[in-house]
């Protein structure tokens, strides 16, 4: 506890001198900027029921909060970094996160970009096929705040432009994986449940440089882009030791490649979007190995409209189309539960604004028809002044089974508050 | 006699019908008065270069604010790209939103927001649509297709020292009115009020520019007003460091410098 005042105070005490300092100083007129916010945010389960372990209470998560957003720029070099302090009450410590820390340098019209930074782009709406950077699904999930979704990487950017045409290139020399649910608190499906595990990242080697490149321009109204990835799947891919009683399994990162494109523009009186990708499973491209993920073709189609004033609708159709099906289903362990060949994804996205802008109330919702399950997320923003808002997000999964993507965090439905001041 | 009755009469009639009609050297057409003041409005220079401050005040007096740069170029056949770059307030810090205007089409539109590194594209009704919130709709900041309404001049009447031609306006497209009055000076084209009203016939909102400076030889409107009558809620922008023909270059209104806003133009 005393431990916990002595944070927040230094952190009050931090904000307080940042705010005395660009007042004073007059520094974010010119060339220095400082923003930040303090946050706290709260997320509960709601349903009671919880993982057998002595870490699963019902707080899913809850924390406040000191982001410091300090940027530099002068002529052609630009400096910025956004620095996390928080106390965690799940683990009941403080800690520090490093959101983004990163030199710009620009050489006419291209710009490099080295450090720490959030990678993102593809035109789906919380679905991802080209957008292969990492994402944190614990955070998403646990209602906070939706840049957390981004789980920033140490990478090497090139972005060159022309008014018609531009590029860019990342190089990722170290691997991130994405961040999913803690078994710890989220009661999920595992199908080696009780087993030892063990994670076996790629090396850090040269040939394991992860290489991301878009070349992206606008032509009769369309943002068009094409895409090429070389890496790594993000999501672990489980590798027994042996197939029938397995006594360790191995968390593996199977090599990647994807090839895809999208457009978006308006037409219809809204905004059509459309993106497809091939994954292009390298270590098995036969699909023989049942513990790698077997490549897949992946597509989306959205449409987004404004019916009236300040409501706004979105729709999504998304689709995986697994390669080698058949090699897919000889292959696979007995009792292990079958994916699709053709999984199906829809979502929708309804938002209202009222009072000037400053209440939003919105749903976000998916359900796919193939594995028969749902995630909902409602949510309620209100701004009550310029500096400050407060939100309220919901959770809610479900589906006919405890094995698919959502159905198995039918257990973790939560409710999620968050009350921000921004300076 | 009967001749001169006749004459008589026929002079009266001519005094008649061109009491309360434009005077010679102003434009008498409505749609060309119309396009003028539009041109003087929204297309003033090759290109604009100012900062905004924003204030929304509700009925009761709470105050929010909104400070950003808009970066506006013309481009041949009636087209034109802004770049907006908000400054204030700190929630919204460092978001970019871009559209690409075209006359008799919808507009396309581009977000940045910063939190996310994300570019968005973004569906909105430019008629019906608040502009972040404020009593202006996006048609109000930008402009509305000449088309898209029937105008009428209604007379000419002095405002204030002003010399103004009524205007109205019946859209023949979807607009936030279903009438409009506009009274345009009759020396520089700008519009110095604009009294917007509903289905039933009711004033809902009013449109004041309040302050015009001579802008690089360009009468400018710098304080304005827009006023929704029925709730109080009223929002005053004020147009400061306004600067023409700048230079502005095509490459600042792409996707790549909303990611990356052009700092030399905003400070």
């Amino acid at each position: 506890m005393f431990r916990r005042v002595i944070f927040l105070a230094s952190v009050a005490l931090w904000v307080h001198s940042a705010c005395l300092m660009s007042h004073a100083s007059g520094v974010s007129a010119e060339n220095l900027s400082i923003h930040g916010f303090l946050q706290a945010n709260y997320d509960m389960r709601i349903t009671g029921q919880q993982p057998p372990n002595p870490q699963g209470g019902d707080l899913l998560f809850g924390e406040e909060r000191f982001q410091l957003r300090l940027g530099y720029s002068k002529e052609k070099v630009r400096l910025f970094t956004r620095t996390d302090l928080f106390y965690d009450h799940v683990a009941n410590r403080p800690g520090v996160e490093s959101r983004e820390a990163y030199a710009e340098g620009s050489v006419g019209s291209s710009d490099l970009r080295a450090g720490r930074q959030i990678l993102i782009w593809g035109v789906g709406d919380y679905l991802f096929i080209n957008d292969i950077f990492a994402k944190d699904w614990g955070a998403f999930f646990s209602g906070r705040p939706v840049e957390y979704l981004r789980v920033p990487q140490n990478a090497v950017k090139l972005d060159m432009g022309t008014p018609g045409l531009s590029a860019e290139i990342v190089a990722i020399p170290f691997f991130q994986e994405d961040k999913l649910p803690p078994r710890s608190s989220f009661v999920q499906f595992d199908p080696f449940s009780g087993v030892a595990r063990t994670t076996q990242q790629p090396a850090m080697e040269f040939q394991n440089t992860e290489v991301a490149a878009r070349v992206y321009g606008t032509t009769w109204g369309f943002d068009t882009a094409l895409y090429l990835y070389r890496g790594f799947f993000r999501m672990p891919a489980l590798q027994p030791n042996q197939v029938t009683t397995p006594t360790l399994v191995t968390e593996t990162f199977p090599r990647l490649a994807v090839y895809g494109a999208s457009t978006r523009g308006n037409t219809l009186g809204g905004v059509v979007s459309a993106e497809v990708g091939y994954y292009d499973s390298l270590n098995d491209q036969a699909g023989h190995n049942p513990a790698i993920p077997n490549s897949s073709f992946r597509y989306l189609v959205g449409y987004q409209r404004q019916p009236w004033e300040d409501f706004t609708v979105g729709l999504q159709y998304y689709g995986e189309l697994m390669s080698h099906y058949d090699a897919y289903r000889a292959t696979l362990p007995a009792g292990f539960p079958t994916q699709d060949q053709h999984r199906q994804l829809m979502t929708i996205r309804l938002t209202q604004l009222f009072w000037h802008q400053t209440l939003r109330v919105g749903l976000f919702a998916f359900y796919s028809p193939t594995d028969q399950d749902y995630y909902l997320i409602p949510e309620i923003r209100y701004s009550i002044s310029d500096n400050l808002w407060m939100s309220a997000t919901g959770n809610i999964f479900g589906g006919r089974r405890p094995t698919t993507f959502f159905g198995q965090l039918d257990a973790n439905d939560n409710l999620a508050v968050t009350m921000r001041y921004e300076f | 006699m009967n001749t001169w009755i006749v004459l008589c009469a026929t002079v009266s009639l001519i005094l008649m019908t061109t009491v309360g009609q434009p005077r010679a050297g102003v434009a008498s057409d409505a749609t060309e008065i119309i396009q003028q003041s539009q041109a003087a409005f929204f297309e003033a220079g090759q290109d604009l270069k100012a900062r905004i401050k924003m204030t929304l005040t509700t009925r009761e007096g709470q105050q929010r604010l909104r400070e950003l740069t808009m970066l506006r170029k013309n481009f041949p056949a009636g087209e034109q790209k802004y770049f907006l770059f908000f400054h204030r307030p700190a929630d919204v810090s460092g978001t970019a939103f871009m559209v690409y205007k075209y006359p008799n089409r919808e507009d396309d539109r581009w977000l940045f927001l910063p939190a996310l590194n994300l570019v968005q594209r973004v569906a909105a009704r430019d008629s019906r649509s608040s502009f972040v919130g404020s009593d202006f709709s996006y048609e109000d900041i930008s402009g509305r297709d000449l088309e898209a309404d029937t105008h009428r001049v209604l007379r000419n009447e002095a405002l204030g020292s002003r010399q103004t031609v009524v205007l109205e306006s019946v859209p023949t497209r979807e607009a936030d009115y279903a009438r409009k009055l506009t009274w345009i000076d009759e020396s520089t084209y700008l519009p110095l009020k604009e009294e917007h009203y509903d289905l039933q016939g009711a004033l809902y909102k009013v449109f004041t520019a309040d302050e015009i400076q001579d802008v690089q030889g360009l009468p400018t409107i710098t304080k304005r007003t827009m006023t929704n009558v029925k709730t109080g809620h009223k929002t005053e922008v004020v147009f400061e460091s306004v600067a023409y023909n700048v230079g502005l270059g095509n490459d600042i209104f792409t996707e790549r410098t909303l990611r990356r806003p052009p700092e030399q133009w905003l400070k």
